[in-house]
């Protein structure tokens, strides 16, 4: 039996996917079109590696089968194109070390609204881990980008 | 360190890291991100029990399932694969090594132990197969308890190793035996540093690419260690190191568990030898918390000997270090040479001894953490002497001032034979001490106090060993391999720089501040270096990123590297300009000749001439490149002080973190953005041992502890903002005067944040709660007192 094919937006662009129903959308991402930005931190919704933006909001790929997203807009770390405020500003605070969270951490700030107050982002980025950064400069980042949203 | 000249110095610049914009935009490639054509998927059968001989495996029926290439056991891996080298022996301490197999045989001896692969078209097949596997077990009693595993009634895990210990080892100091006879105080404390699983948010991966018509194999890793991996999987699979390339691609944290040599890479290896196809593997999480080594796991017996105005005399102590089921690569010397020759700190201890017990338990075997040892022999002093300043009714700040080796700046000998390089204890400690205005801190203290409020307050200086470390030494304490570091600097025609190194940075921001250093060194643009790593095909032999030694060795590496380029620079200068090599001078990019400044070569000159080598003096080789092999003389000994300011509520047990403040000495930083990264996050892995993670097993064996879920690391609602500031005092002998940061902070932390909570509760008679100081912990801690009063 052939599953039937799940039409959506990724990144801007109309995409089909053939995939088995239940297949992860992170695997679909990553195997299937090659988006290899989104990274699997635990596949259990624990660590926000995997976030992207499903409508734009933030959702775990790795607990979201491909099924469910027929007629969403998907949006990547690619999808950012390296032109978000939030990416300039991780560079110039020490945002990233490792950078295995990173895009993740990133697309669950992108959905922050503008001048998110410090619970506001405490609330935002609650589900992404990061073990290197101890924050600090992730919350540094995050606050310069949204100030100037 | 801002910069003090006119002209703003590259190095000591907080320039942007360049690594950044790849991993900001995903673009950045992972091991787990490699897809090569025809590529198949292994996943791991691993025993669902921790102690239990294996009866029946039967792979029949998962082979026959859809997509399944082939399954492998022991029975197919064991005429191939080599058991895995343990590689720090450590001498002197009666070694039991035992076999460990890439994939169990026979019997299996902690939950995850690996007993059989599936290799499937992909990895949705290779799991579903994993479940066609009949398995079964008989299960044997379990232990995981390190003390309890060397008494007489528990389990022993291999025939070589009675009562279960690994190994047994002593350093000592001093007359210790004395100084406890004649001691006017002493103070003991049982101390458990609980066992941690290090997290790093990349799990373990690996895909290994075999050509059968070559003999060759590709193997990217998520290694802190790539041309330790080519030499160990050489052992392990047999395959000639010249065959064998090893690539480190980007790699998402390691924290001491990437430098271990895993059972799950040599499967995966023997698996595309097998089926001559790329094979990958990645750990799921909660596999990654069972097969990834862990770390810490000490029962701590310690006693202080002092005089009543607090003048330590001894200490002695005995530790059971769980190693888990095998003794993992660096394993052995973990909780000895790195933890035993630590143990007198930063204090003038005039006698000391310590018994190590290596003992094997059926749980996940232990490697490099963070710190490795030296956070438990850290905490372990400034755990007892903040009891002694209790016993003694003085200030615990007094009793370190009373007890700090005095500042030196070239070598001081300490009890354990080590010879640290310099230091300024009172330096750092007065420093943190006068940035939180200590004295206002203690009053507050004694305000709240009377408001019904539990304040506490941790002070702990601390040394580490890091910048491992001489060769000749390594040799000498047992580690299977050299410890020097290399580096090539090579000046293309157009003045651009490519610098390959040995070591393999994944996060700590070496390919900038590596460019840093050869912009310094020789007036180049820092854009204009390129630092090419990890990759065993195009990089020379190294040693690895771990103790904080890439760029207190590395860095070392490359700094003579550079000033080999610069010799031949003036010498070339001198023979273009014709002009004596000593009367060439250099200064900010260009040589010249001494008096005429205006007459000169710019590097890229040089580079231009000697790569063209049309007019080169007599003798001199073509090109403009220089190769060092940096075996460093002594290790180097960064320090610091820090302080950690707590609120304890009694009703629930919660701690509430307010204040961190961190003074670091790792030398001069070549940037001091990216010191204050490595110790921001070094400090908050220390919070949170002091505070939520331990990995749990149960009774029988079982890691309770086996998801995100589960296993709490630090998240950022519960962090306050960490200060960071530090002193400079440089390495004599270091080339550049660095130390390395990078397990600092975690070094210093956990006990800072621990002797702050207990500080908190002296009102409440508490002395001593078990890590980590989880609400419930403290809550129960608190009971006793509570009903007595």
């Amino acid at each position: 039996m052939t599953p039937a094919a799940i039409r959506l937006t990724v990144n801007g662009r109309r995409v089909t996917s053939s995939a088995p129903p239940l297949t992860r959308l992170l695997d679909v991402l990553r195997g299937e079109w090659n988006l290899t930005g989104t990274k699997e931190g635990c596949g259990e919704g624990e660590c926000g590696a995997c976030t992207v933006l499903v409508d734009g909001a933030p959702v775990n790929s790795c607990l979201v089968p491909i099924a469910q997203m027929a007629g969403v807009r998907v949006t990547t770390i690619e999808g950012l194109k390296g032109k978000h405020p939030l990416q300039g500003a991780f560079v110039e605070l020490g945002g990233a070390q490792c950078g295995i969270c990173t895009p993740g951490m990133i697309m669950a700030a992108v959905a922050l609204k503008s001048r998110p107050s410090t619970a506001d982002m405490q609330a935002g980025l609650a589900g992404n881990l990061c073990r290197c950064t101890g924050y600090a400069g992730i919350y540094r980042a995050i606050r310069r980008a949204t100030r100037s949203r | 360190m801002t910069a003090t000249t006119k002209t703003a110095r590259v190095f000591g610049s907080g320039i942007r890291r360049r690594e950044d914009p790849r991993l900001l935009t995903g673009t950045a490639r992972y091991t787990d991100d490699v897809a090569l054509p025809g590529m198949v998927y292994a996943a791991m059968l691993r025993s669902p029990h921790a102690h239990a001989r294996i009866t029946r495996l039967d792979t029949s029926r998962a082979k026959q399932a859809p997509g399944v290439v082939a399954v492998f056991t022991a029975a197919d891996t064991e005429s191939v694969l080599k058991p895995i080298p343990c590689l720090w022996l450590v001498p002197g301490s009666d070694l039991k090594l035992s076999p460990y197999r890439p994939l169990a045989k026979d019997v299996v001896r902690y939950v995850g132990d690996a007993v059989a692969v599936v290799v499937a078209e992909t990895s949705y097949q290779a799991y579903d197969a994993l479940e066609l596997i009949e398995a079964e077990y008989d299960t044997l009693p379990a232990v995981t308890d390190p003390e309890k595993a060397t008494q007489d009634a528990a389990p022993e895990l291999h025939e070589q190793a009675p009562g279960n210990v690994a190994f047994h080892w002593v350093v000592q100091g001093g007359d210790v035996e004395a100084a406890f006879r004649s001691a006017e105080v002493v103070v003991r404390e049982r101390i458990v540093q609980q066992r941690l699983l290090p997290t790093a948010m990349e799990t373990h991966s690996a895909v290994a690419h075999y050509v059968p018509v070559t003999g060759e194999l590709t193997l990217w890793n998520s290694t802190q260690n790539p041309h330790i991996v080519r030499f160990a999987c050489s052992v392990v699979t047999g395959i000639p190191e010249d065959r064998l390339r090893v690539i480190a691609p980007e790699v998402g944290g390691g924290f001491g568990s990437k430098i271990a040599q895993y059972p799950g890479d040599f499967v995966t290896v023997f698996c595309s030898m097998k089926l001559g196809r790329p094979v990958k593997w990645t750990e799921t999480r909660s596999e990654n918390y069972q097969a990834t080594t862990h770390g810490r796991d000490h029962v701590q017996d310690v006693e202080l000997a002092a005089t009543r105005d607090g003048q330590i005399t001894g200490l002695r102590c005995t530790v059971w270090a769980g190693m888990g089921a095998y003794l993992s690569t660096a394993a052995p010397g973990i909780p000895t040479i790195l933890h035993g020759l630590m143990l007198s700190g930063p204090y003038r201890i005039p006698a000391l001894k310590e018994d190590v017990y290596g003992v094997y338990t059926n749980a996940t075997p232990v490697e490099a953490y963070r710190g490795a040892g030296r956070p438990e022999a850290t905490f372990m002093l400034e755990r007892m002497i903040n009891r002694l300043a209790a016993e003694i009714g003085i200030d615990p700040v007094d009793v370190r001032r009373k007890n700090l080796i005095p500042p030196f700046d070239d070598g001081f000998d300490v009890v354990t034979g080590l010879k640290y390089d310099s230091g300024n204890y009172v330096g750092a400690l007065d420093k943190v001490l006068a940035h939180v205005d200590y004295r206002a801190l203690r009053a507050e203290q004694a305000r709240l106090r009377q408001q019904g409020r539990y304040m506490g307050i941790g002070v702990s200086t601390y040394v580490e060993i890091c910048g491992l470390g001489p060769s000749q030494v390594a040799g000498a304490v047992g580690f299977q391999g050299g410890l020097w570091e290399s580096a090539i600097v090579r000046f293309h025609p157009t003045g651009k720089v490519n610098v390959f190194i040995g070591a393999s940075p994944h996060g700590q921001g070496e390919e900038t501040t590596f460019a840093q250093i050869v912009a310094d060194e020789l007036g180049v643009e820092v854009t204009d270096v390129k630092v090419v790593h990890g990759d065993t095909d195009n990089t020379p032999m190294g040693w690895g990123t771990y103790g904080s030694r890439t760029t207190a060795v590395g860095g070392a590496a490359l700094a003579v590297a550079t000033r080999k380029i610069k010799a031949k620079a003036m010498l070339l200068t001198g023979h273009l300009l014709e002009a004596a090599v000593e009367d060439i001078e250099y200064e900010s990019g260009r040589f010249f000749v001494k008096g005429t400044p205006d007459r000169y070569k710019t590097i890229q000159d040089i580079a231009l001439l000697a790569n063209v080598a049309w007019n080169l003096p007599e003798g001199m080789e073509a090109g403009l490149e220089a190769t060092s092999f940096y075996d460093p003389p002594n290790f180097t000994y960064p320090f610091g002080a820090h302080v950690a300011v707590v609120e304890v509520e009694p009703e629930t047990g919660r701690v509430d973190l307010k204040r961190y403040v961190a003074v670091d000495d790792c030398g001069p930083q070549i940037n001091p953005v990216i010191v204050e990264g490595q110790v921001h996050g070094g400090v908050v892995q220390g919070i949170g041992q002091a505070l939520w993670e331990e990995a749990v097993y149960d009774d029988s064996g079982q890691l309770l502890t086996g998801s995100l879920a589960d296993y709490a690391i630090p998240r950022a609602d519960q962090l306050p903002e960490i200060e960071v500031l530090s002193t400079v005092t440089p390495s004599p002998h270091h080339p550049l005067g660095v130390k390395g940061i990078g397990e600092a902070g975690t070094i210093a932390s956990t006990c800072t944040v621990y002797n702050a909570v207990i500080d908190a509760l002296a009102p409440l008679k508490v002395d001593a709660i078990r890590m980590p100081l989880t609400p419930e912990r403290v809550w129960r801690a608190l009971q006793p007192s509570r009903e007595g009063a």
